[in-house]
This record gives structure tokens, sequence and C-alpha cells, in this order.
């Protein structure tokens, strides 16, 4: 712990840490452009510069690690002339179109020019030009306004683990490109945007969209996957017009993925903006609030409870669910189910918990995963195991198919008897996470959602016990979710008690016409087909599959447009804001089944979102502690039986469209395209 | 004038057998083991002894440098680089010892890489050098069909290899660091120090890396005794040197000389004087583009050392000395510099990255004279916005040309920029 | 030069190293330690370009970088960085004309004004002919025999317009001049004689 004193202030800062982190110890502000946290160090831009004692010249304080006595000054003249200089530098050769620059306004040269910056140039030559560059569907490029900090290749290098971006040529002519201009195949791609300190990379779906002063900023949290990272919806009146990152150190860091960011224009595509019904015709046509909730209401008074049936989607919020719930216990039904999938979750916490939380992945040091491709499933999460890989050689193996997680990972195979070999200690990654003391599971649905999957779950549970993946402190068994309502659904118990129907015997009960009325709560990744037997209610916002089926459509709120509370795979608890109201007549789902319920003259028990919440917290009181992550009691989970030899799989196939929102996102559509079109061009090489 | 017997480079102009055999018969390759038998600290003793300064250009101590290698030899393997990348303008003396006296170079690579308990050298040559590479690639196979490298090189006991490593274009791979990168598989850019070399230098292992001619002296060093060659040449500034002198004299060549022979001398008596006379010398660049220009009142008494450079605000570097006459239009020859950083700058860090581009660009226009008088002052300040700030010296080695044209050609700059003023009025008046 | 200027249009669909030179490169990548193969890409590159009539095509690229596990940009990176990689065509006799400072102040635009004079050629540009490209280049470190012209591998120095003429010449005729300097000088040392090591001098 060394101390140093800057500008006469005496600060202790850790082992390991750099200047530039004395100097902010000591609350002093040092400009930068290619220093960044979360990368590796360039110094490169020299903007840092502070003078150290003893020193001849003044020392990049980003790379300078700090020692015991030194004595930093960042407040001489030969400092500031320094950065004067450096800001000059970087601003002769830049374009002066700040008023048509995207960045404008949130632009780090933009922001260090008035600190440091002159009113004039005195630069008399022709300034340099720079061909852009492109990089895919996600990021636009105006390379002329590059200060080549090298901050958006070192995070394809490092982070996102796609050594895609360079930085060719050299001296003034140097420019950053990816290999002949291939788009950048990383999930995470559009980070690099963000970390652009100038407008070079700027967003191309958001391009000349708006102005930051313009808009509303609503801290939120992304439900595309079951990370949860948290998110800012900017919206300017009725349009979220883009999401950014917030800062979690536990969860997404300053990350997202492409998929966070950029399914929003599903967001104005394919909404369900007013109630339909379906005629006699065979057609949906609009209707008004009041008849559609009248026939829903007379269709759930008419049906027996033992044959109507609920199930919710991926995305809903824990208080649309809760509400839904409520409604189909004052109906005397227990016919609902949280596992649009069908995977065998249920039971004990620490059986559906991502237990050692996204943060213990830093500590892992062996991976068995399971059934899962984190890279796709959960793009944020994967850049964190990478990122132990790099500083640890973490040794991981997967059980399922071959896939490039952008870390050396041993495939293992996809039979499911390799479970049986890895208990037996026959299977060649037993050793490794034998020796492990911290060893690590990560069960995906892949090896979930499917008929045995209880019993992988169950076989799971004895490697975690054989290999002390749960002894003291640790507990390395971690459920990797893709749904992000998921874990908030199955405290909740949004699922089937004994002789009630999971999600499979709503199939069946609804093939043999036993199933009078379904409700599906924007659950879109359902085999539609079967449920066609049923009186199908679909509340939800995109007209996707499960609207395709409905007789009747109750538009509620995306995941922008509703305060609601989400757990994610971890099982933290964490509040999403609304942003904008949900379009047309579309409301928020929690006020579609209470008007439903009045409308039956059935009480559920609250009439505003504050009571609906008291009453969730009375049966699940570890929702009210927001940000928090509840840990879960080892226990018994899973179940004893015959797992089949179908091979295991990944939960998702893909990256861009999963869900009803992506799947109406133009810009997902555009990476898909991008995306195959590169692997064909591959392919044929 | 040094004798010929305390010349190290006797074959300097390859007049004879450039090959082991002939090495030889030179005193190379002489009982190389009995030398290794000194010991690794002894020798680094001895060569600190002699005051043995680099040979590259910065004139760092070369005993005092390898002693900052481990004294243990831990999980990471130590190594000797050689710095073979002479580009700098003005400089073309260690082509001539590859060339010509390669097993000098060889076995100094040996006894320096002993002493810095090294088993593996790599020498890393400008990539142009091409017949030159083949040249010590002929060598080193021969030293190894020799028993001279190997398992036991020189049967000293000690396992000794050399690989050679050809550049592909860069004088930036000259500084040490970039070396190490470029020898790594990547773009010459500097790194950021700390870590130096000898902590973390070629793939993160202990690394020392010496100029060609710093190494090829050492075994003659130890052979004749650091006495001999301390008492060579001036205090703090000893030994023998090889100077290039080049430009505006009557008979270009390189020569090995004393340290702190006076200019004048070196010139007069080695390269056939000034073009026109010693009266006609406009001005010289003493040791490579780097080092900031002497005018002729400056030359006249001015002796070839480190320390007597670089009090008169220039410096040693590498000993290539340009000299130019009165026809020599000084601004152009500077601009050419000028032009040259720019070319070679790696574009890592920003003051270079744009500095060096942006002083070309002024000094284009000063050629013509087609600038404002104060754009002098504007370029005076620019280069001192790059120096100093960049992560290698680069950056300082395209400023100090330009600060040494300023400092004593500042009238010249402002005759052209009047009379380009003036021809310019003259041509919208007619 | 922008980048792309750099790289030609025109690509063969594949590169394959010669039996000779998978043989070469296997020698040239045990030069370094195990892992450590990455070093290995400058001498790959230039042992790509001397099969492919001194230029690399992109597919030498890409299978250079397959063959040392390295990212295809990496590659290409340093292709870019060092101005001896040739990424388009280039005349069977590349000329490399050194108009650095010292070159300069010993005559090197009379080498460059021959050169122009008799193939309308400037830097970078190719004679009509397609035989000599013409590339002005720095410093080629031979300085005290400057001005100097690189032909492909050779140095040719103490050029002048005259010799200058007399080596294209004798390009033209595929029968190059002896390598080296053009007024005789065996090396460094000055003209008309040396004025140390004299002693040493073996007779003639």
């Amino acid at each position: 712990m060394p101390k140093l004193t800057v500008n006469g202030i005496e600060v202790e800062v850790e082992d390991g840490a750099t200047v530039l982190h004395a100097c902010e110890e000591a609350g002093v502000e040092i400009p930068r452009f290619c220093y960044h946290d979360r990368l590796s160090i360039a110094g490169n831009c020299r903007m840092c510069l502070v003078d150290m004692e003893r020193a001849p010249k003044p020392i990049a304080s980003c790379a300078m690690p700090a020692g015991e006595g030194m004595v930093i000054r960042t407040d001489t003249d030969r400092v500031t002339k320094a950065r004067e200089g450096v800001m000059e530098f970087l601003l002769i050769n830049h374009p002066l179109d700040c008023p048509i620059c995207d960045q404008g306004g949130e632009c780090d040269l933009q922001d260090q020019a008035m600190g440091y910056g002159f009113d004039s140039s005195r630069y008399e030559e022709n300034k340099r030009a720079v061909e852009d560059k492109h990089m895919g569907p996600l990021i636009s490029t105006t390379m002329t306004r590059c200060i080549h900090c090298t901050r958006c290749v070192r995070f394809a290098t490092e982070v996102a683990g796609v050594p895609e971006l360079g930085a060719i040529g050299r001296g003034e002519s140097m420019e950053i490109t990816t290999y002949l201009e291939k788009t950048l195949a990383s999930e995470l791609s559009a980070n690099v945007i963000d970390l652009c300190p100038v407008g070079a990379l700027t967003s191309k779906p958001y391009a000349f969209t708006a102005r930051p002063w313009e808009l509303t900023k609503t801290e939120s949290v992304d439900v595309m996957d079951a990370v949860g990272s948290n998110i800012r919806v900017d919206s300017r009146g009725a349009q979220v017009l883009r999401v950014l990152p917030r800062l979690n150190e536990d969860i997404n860091e300053e990350w997202i993925s492409d998929k966070t960011r950029y399914a929003i224009d599903g967001l104005r595509r394919q909404r369900l903006d007013k109630p339909f019904i379906r005629g006699r015709d065979g057609k949906l046509a609009p209707a008004s609030w009041d008849d559609a909730l009248g026939t829903v209401a007379a269709r759930l008074k008419k049906a027996k409870p033992a044959a109507m049936a609920a199930i919710t989607g991926d995305q809903c919020d824990a208080e649309s669910m809760f509400a839904l719930k409520r409604l189909f216990d004052k109906l005397g039904s227990g016919n609902i189910d949280c596992r649009q999938d069908g995977a065998a979750l249920g039971g004990a916490r620490a059986g559906y918990l991502f237990n050692s939380t996204i943060a213990g992945i830093d500590e892992a040091d062996a991976l068995l995963v399971i059934g899962s491709n984190p890279r796709i499933e959960a793009a944020v999460l994967n850049a964190r195991i990478r990122r132990n890989w790099l500083a640890t050689r973490l040794p991981v193996a997967v059980i399922g198919p071959q896939m490039d997680l952008t870390y050396d990972a041993e495939t293992l195979g996809d039979d499911p008897a390799i479970l049986a070999d890895i208990l037996s200690g026959k299977a060649k990654f037993a050793a490794k996470l034998k020796r492990a003391k911290k060893p690590m599971i990560i069960i995906g649905m892949g090896a979930l959602a499917r008929p045995d999957g209880a019993a992988i779950l169950g076989k799971a549970h004895e490697i975690a016990d054989a290999y002390g993946v749960v002894a003291g402190d640790w507990n390395g068994f971690n459920v990797l979710h893709t749904a992000a309502a998921r874990v908030a659904g199955l405290d909740l118990g949004l699922m089937p008690g004994r002789g009630q129907m999971d999600v499979a015997g709503m199939y069946k009960a609804a093939e043999a016409g036993k199933l009078d009325v379904v409700w599906l709560q924007a659950a879109d990744e359902i085999d539609a087909d079967r449920l066609k037997g049923a009186f199908v209610i679909y509340q939800g916002h995109h007209g996707d599959r499960g609207a395709h089926i409905a007789d009747v459509i109750l538009p509620g709120a995306a995941y922008t447009e509703k305060d609601g509370i989400y757990l994610n795979t971890e099982g933290r608890v964490q509040y999403a804001g609304r942003a904008t109201f949900p379009p047309g007549e579309a409301r928020e789902d929690w006020t579609i089944i209470r008007a439903l319920a009045g409308r039956m003259g059935v009480n559920i028990g609250f009439d505003s979102l504050d009571e609906l919440r008291a009453e969730l917290f009375e049966i699940a009181p570890h929702f009210a502690n927001q940000d928090e992550v509840k840990s879960a009691r080892w226990a018994k989970f899973g179940g004893r039986g015959k797992i089949s030899s179908t091979p295991v799989a990944a939960a998702l196939d893909g990256f861009y469209m999963t869900c009803a929102v992506s799947r109406a996102s133009e810009t997902m559509g555009q990476c898909l395209t991008a995306l195959r079109a590169d692997r064909a061009q591959d392919a044929a090489e | 004038m040094l004798k010929d017997e305390d010349r190290i480079f006797t074959n300097l102009y390859g007049w004879m057998d450039t090959g082991l055999a002939g090495a030889k018969k030179r005193g190379d390759w002489q009982n190389t083991a009995r030398l290794l038998k000194l010991g690794h600290d002894e020798i680094v003793e001895r060569i600190k002894a002699s005051g043995l300064r680099g040979r590259g250009g910065a004139g760092f101590p070369t005993g005092l440098k390898w002693s900052f290698m481990p004294k243990e030899v831990g999980a990471r393997p130590h190594y000797l680089v050689v710095n073979a990348d002479e580009s700098e303008p003005g400089t073309c003396k260690d082509r001539d010892i590859i060339r010509h006296e390669p097993h000098k170079l060889l076995e100094g690579c040996l006894v320096a890489g002993f002493a810095m308990r090294a088993h593996a050298a790599y020498i890393y040559i400008r990539g142009e050098f091409v017949n030159e590479a083949r040249r010590l690639q002929a060598a080193i196979d021969e030293a190894y069909d020799a028993g001279l490298l190997g398992d036991n090189a020189a049967k000293s006991g000690w396992k000794f290899d050399i690989y050679l490593h050809r550049g592909a274009g860069a004088y930036i791979c000259g500084e040490e660091t970039a070396l190490i990168e470029s020898l790594e598989g990547k773009k010459g850019q500097p790194r950021l120090k700390p870590p130096f070399p000898a902590g973390a230098g070629l793939y993160g292992c202990p690394t020392t890396v010496n100029n060609v001619e710093s190494i090829a002296v050492t075994p003659t060093i130890l052979r004749r005794g650091a006495d001999w060659f301390a008492g060579l040449g001036k205090e703090n500034n000893t030994g023998t040197k090889l100077f290039c002198i080049s430009g505006h004299v009557n008979r270009p060549c390189n020569v090995e000389e004393e340290m702190g022979i006076s200019l004048r001398e070196l010139i007069e008596k080695h390269a056939g004087g000034v073009r026109g006379g010693w009266d006609n010398l406009l001005a010289v660049i003493p040791g490579g583009s780097s080092t900031p220009l002497m005018p002729q009142s400056v030359c006249n008494t001015m002796t070839m050392d480190f320390d007597a450079l670089r009090e008169a605000g220039t410096g040693l570097g590498t000993a290539g000395v340009i000299v130019m006459d009165k026809s020599t239009d000084i601004v152009r020859a500077i601009a050419r510099l000028s032009y040259f950083y720019k070319h070679e700058s790696c574009g890592q860090c920003t003051p270079c990255r744009e500095g060096t581009g942006w002083m070309w660009r002024m000094m284009e226009r000063l050629v013509r004279g087609d600038a404002e008088i104060h754009e002098i002052e504007t370029l005076e300040q620019v280069t001192r916005q790059v120096e100093g700030h960049t992560i290698c010296a680069l950056g300082d080695a395209a400023a100090w040309p330009i600060q040494g044209l300023i400092k004593h050609f500042r009238p010249e700059i402002e005759r052209r920029i009047t009379a380009h003023r003036t021809a310019v009025a003259v041509e919208a008046a007619e | 030069m922008s980048i792309d200027a750099r790289i030609a249009d025109d690509q063969p669909d594949s590169f394959a190293f010669t039996r000779e030179n998978e043989a070469e490169a296997k020698r040239i990548i045990a030069k370094y330690p195990k892992g450590r193969q990455a070093s290995a890409v400058m001498p790959l590159l230039d042992l790509a370009q001397r099969q492919h009539d001194n230029w690399i095509p992109m597919k030498a690229i890409e299978m250079i970088a397959a063959k040392l596990d390295m990212a295809e940009i990496r590659v290409l990176e340093v292709a870019t960085f060092y101005t001896m990689f040739n990424l388009k065509p280039v005349g069977r006799y590349f000329l490399q004309a050194c108009t650095t400072t010292p070159c300069w102040l010993r005559g090197s635009d009379n080498m460059m004004r021959c050169i122009k004079d008799r193939y309308g050629i400037s830097s970078g540009e190719t004679s009509e002919c397609g035989r000599f490209t013409l590339l002005e280049v720095e410093c080629l470190g031979a300085c005290v025999n400057a001005p100097i012209l690189q032909v492909n591998d050779d140095f040719y120095e103490d050029l002048d317009y005259a010799s200058t003429g007399a080596l294209l010449d004798s390009l033209e005729a595929d029968s190059p001049l002896p390598v080296g300097s053009v007024t005789g000088r065996s090396g460094s040392e000055a003209d008309g004689g040396a004025t140390t090591l004299q002693d040493l001098k073996p007779a003639e």
C-alpha cells in the first residue's frame, strides 16, 4: 500500500494502483482519452501527463505504478502546457463537424477541449481525411474523427474476445478497421460506441436521431436475457430512442449486449395497441376494452377451474405474474406455469439460482458448462468468464455441442452420459474439477428444458456434491436462465401443484379438447399450434406467436413501459422504471388483470401498484430488497429418473432474435443477415 | 590519430577474408572459453571499467546496462537482443561490422550473452540489409559448424544460440522496446516503461538490447583489457568509435577513430575535408539526424564525444556526421529530416503522430518561405509540445533538428519569408 | 497514401507456400520458443512476398494467420506497418531510391531525375513497360556511399545521373551491374584510398 503525495495531499493506494488512481484518490481529476479502467493500459493519448519529482519530463499517470514516497504534481505550468499541447494535437486533424456529430453533447474531446483547448486554431495545413470503414449494421464510422486511442481495438481483443479490430498502417496514416471491413462478430460489439471518446464510432440505428439533452433518461433493467443488465432507457415523448448501460459492478459492469441495446426498434413494430376479438369469420377485429374484458370474463366464468390454464412469458414483470396468479387462485385454478420451455425447475431455490452470483465467476478456478452457450445466452456474463480465463487460464469444459465461447473450452461431447462419467471420475475433466478449490457448474436450459431435465438436474446436483462445488462459503452451482422473468416466476410459485397442469399438460389437454381457456401472458416461446383447441387469451405487447392464435387480445406493456420488479438469474431483485407509456390503448399489465377481476366481481386484493407490491411482499418478502440477492440454502433438488441419450443442446440456437421484441426488430434482423452473410463467405473459403 | 594497432575493426573495409578463417587470423574466437572463465559478473565489471558507452545513440554505459539483468535465472530465460536495425540517417557503421566483421559481433554475442546469463541472442537486422543478413547468416552457420555456437559454445560449457531476425522497413524498430514488439511479431510500437526490458523484455523475459558496435567491441576489450580501452579517448568518453562521415566532404567514409577526436581533424584527415575547404562549411549534424546541427562557428573547436557535444546542445548519437557546405539549402535539408520522422512515426501516441506531420508541413512551407514570421515561433512551440511528451524518443528526435535549425539559422528562415512575400507582391502588381 | 490504395484490387483466389517454402517456414518458426510462433510473422510475410512476384496477396495473409494462430487483422497490421511489404504488384525491378538528407546532399535528386527522364515515373509509380516500379524510401543506412538506389535486394551506391542511367541500361538488358558502389569502392573506405588500415590491406 504505497503512500504518495499529489499536489501536497497525502494518499495511500492499493498495491498495483497507478499514479492516475492515486490522483483520483486525492480528488484530482486527470483528463484522459485512451485510459479505461476495464481495458489494458495503452498510454498513447498522453493527455494524463503529470509531473513526478525527479523525473526529467512529465509522466503518463495512467501507466506509471504508484510508488512509495512519490511526489506528484498536476498543477504545474509544465503539466498544463503538456495537456494543452496534446489537446491541440488531437484537434488539428479533428474535423469541425460537431454540429452534425452524434457524439455532440457527450463527447470527451468536446468536454476536455473546454478545459484545455484554445478558442482558435493555428493549424494552417490541410486537415487529414480518412475513409470510413464498414463495421456492420450497428456501428457507424466517421474515421476522420478518430483520435487513435485504440479503446475499441482493446475492447474487441480483450473483453469481447474477438480480435477483429486493429489499427493498420502507421504514423498519421494509421487507421482503425476490421479485417477487410468485415462485420465485428461479437454480441458485445456496440460497446465500442460507448468506449469511443469521440464521434468516430457512433450508433448506426440511432444516427441523427436526437441530442442527449432532449432525452428523458430512465434507469431500468434489461429483459433480453436473464442477466439483468442495468440499463438507462433514453426516450423522447412516446418513443424509446436508445438504451445505454448503467454501471453495476456485480452484474454487467458497464457493458450490455447488442440485443439489449438494439432490440428496441422492435418496440415500435408489431405492437398490440388495441384490444382484439376474434370474430365469427375467424379474423381478429379491433374491439373496445369493455368488449374484450367482457368476453374474457364470460369465458372464464363459464370455464371450470380445472379446464383453465395460464402461461407467463419470459419477460414478464413480477407484478404481472403475481396478479395473474392471484386471479387464478381466486378462480380456483392452479394450472399456471412460468416455464414456457418446460424446464425442469422448481423446488429448492438453490436448484434454480446462479448461486455463486455473477461476480462469483471471478473466483472460480474450474468451470463445467452443461447445456448452455453463455456467449449467446448471457453475453455480458460470458465476458466475465473470459476475463477469468485470460487472467488465470480457467479450465472450462462443456457438455453440449462444439461452440466458440471466446475462450478455450474443452468440448466433452453432447452425450448426457458424460455426466455419469464425470461423477465416476472417468471423464477427462474430472481431475481438473477435483483439483479446483472453487469449482463451478453452469447448467443451462439446454440441459433442463427437456423431458429428462429433472434427472439431469439431479445428476448435476450429485456432481456438485461429489466435487465440492458447494463448500463453506462457496456455492458454485449455477443455473443460467435465459428468461428474465423466470426466477421471479418460480419464487412466486407460478408452477402447478400436484395434479395440476404444467405447460406440457396444457398442450395435451388442449389437444384432447379438455382445456377451455388458456391465458398467455406475453408467452410467445410456445408451441402455439398445440393450444389452438382452447380459447386463447393473449395478454401482451407484440403480435407474435401467442397473438396469432389468440381469441382475445388484451394489449399490455413492454418492459420499458411499466414499473416492474425483475429477479435475474442470480435471484437479484431489481426494479425497472417506466420510460414511456404503452402505445395506443395498451395498458400496464397488472391493471388489465385488476380491471378484469373487477369485471368478474373477484376481489384480488389490490387497487394500486403499491398495494399489489405490498401483497406480493407478504408472500415473497425478499422482493422488497432492491438490488439484493437472497442466497439459497443448499438442499435436495432434481430427479433421479432415467436420462435419455438425446444430445445435450445449448438453450438458444441464435443470439439476435429470441423474443417478441427482438423478432420485431429490424436492427436485429440486419445483424442476423450480416452474420449469415459473413458465415457464408467464410464457409465458401 | 588512432594507430592501426589500436583499431578494433581491422577489416572494416572488407579487404580481408570476412569468413571464420580470416576472422580467426585477426584474433576473433581465440580462446573465447578463457574469456568466459572470468565469470558472468567479472565480465560485466570489466566492461564497466572500460568505460564503454552504448554505441547506438544514447551513450548509456554498457556494463551498467548489463548489470540490470537479474543475477539469478528464474523461470524466465534471459535474452540478449542485438539491435542491428541501423536506420538513423547519417549512420552506416553497423552495416560494415555485419558484412565485414560478422564474427566480432557473434563472439561478442556469446561473451555478452554469457555475462548476462542468456542462452540465446536474437539479432534484429533491418530488412533492407538483405545481403548483409545473408552474410551474417553464413557467419552464424559457420560458427555453429565450428562448434563456436550451440550446446557447448566455443567449448566453454555454455549453451548459446544466435538467431537472425530480419526487420521489414521501420526506423522505429531501432527503439529497443519497439524492436522487442517487432520481434514478437507485432507492429513496432514502443512499449511504456516501466517495466524496463531487463525486468520484462522479449516474451516478458529479462532482456538486454545492445547496439551491434557495442557488442562487437566487447571481446577485444576483454582481450586487450579494460585499461587499454579506457586509456583511449577522454574521461567518461573512452575507447574507439566508428564514425560515418557523409554529405559535403570530398571523400565520404567510415572510419574508426578515438573518441574525442576533433571534428575538424576527423573531416580533414579521413574524409578529404569539406568540399571547397573548411571555410566553405555551413553546418554539421554530428551524430545522426536526431542530433541538432551545429553551425561552422561551433564546429571549429568541437571534439567528437558524448559530453562535449551534449554541452554544445547537440549529441554524439550514432556518430553519423553529416556535413553541409555553404551551397546547402539548410531549410530543405532539415525539412527532409522532418519528412523522415513523419514517415517513421509509429502513430501510437498523439504528440508524435500529429506533431511530426504538422512540423513537416510547416517546414515545407518554410522551405518556400510561404509562411508568416510568427509561424517560426509557432513551429518552435510545436517542437516543444512534442518533445518530452511521447512514449519514446522519436518525438524528441523529430523536434531537435528543427530546434537546431531555428536556433542557428533563424535569419535564413526570415529572409525566405520576406523574399516570398516580396515575390508574391511583385506577382500581384504585375 | 490511404490504406485501401496500398492493397491490390485484383487478388488471387488462393495462396499456398511451395513445398520448399513450407519447409523453410517450418525452419523459421523453429527459431522462436514454443508458443511464440507469432514472431515468425515478418519472415513468413517476406517468404510469401518472395514467392509471389514481390507482393503479398490477402490470401497469403490469411494463410499465415492460420499457420501462426494469429488473428487476420493482426497479420494485416504487421503487413501494413512495415514499408517493405508490398500489397500490390510491383515491377520486376523494384527501385527504392533513398532521398533522405545524406543521400539528398550527395545528389539523390539527380538519380531520381534520371529515372523520371527515362520512364516518366515518380515515387509509387510503375513504368509503362511494367518492369520498373519506383519508390522513394527513407534512409537505407549506407550514407557514406550516398546516394543509394536499392534494386530488389541489392544496393547500388555512389550514383549520379550518368551512372544511374548506366545501371538502368544494365537492368533493361537483364544483366545488372555488379552490386555495390558504381565508382569502384569496395566498401565504406574513402574514395581514392583509405586513410587507415592501409598496412593491413592485402596486396592485390
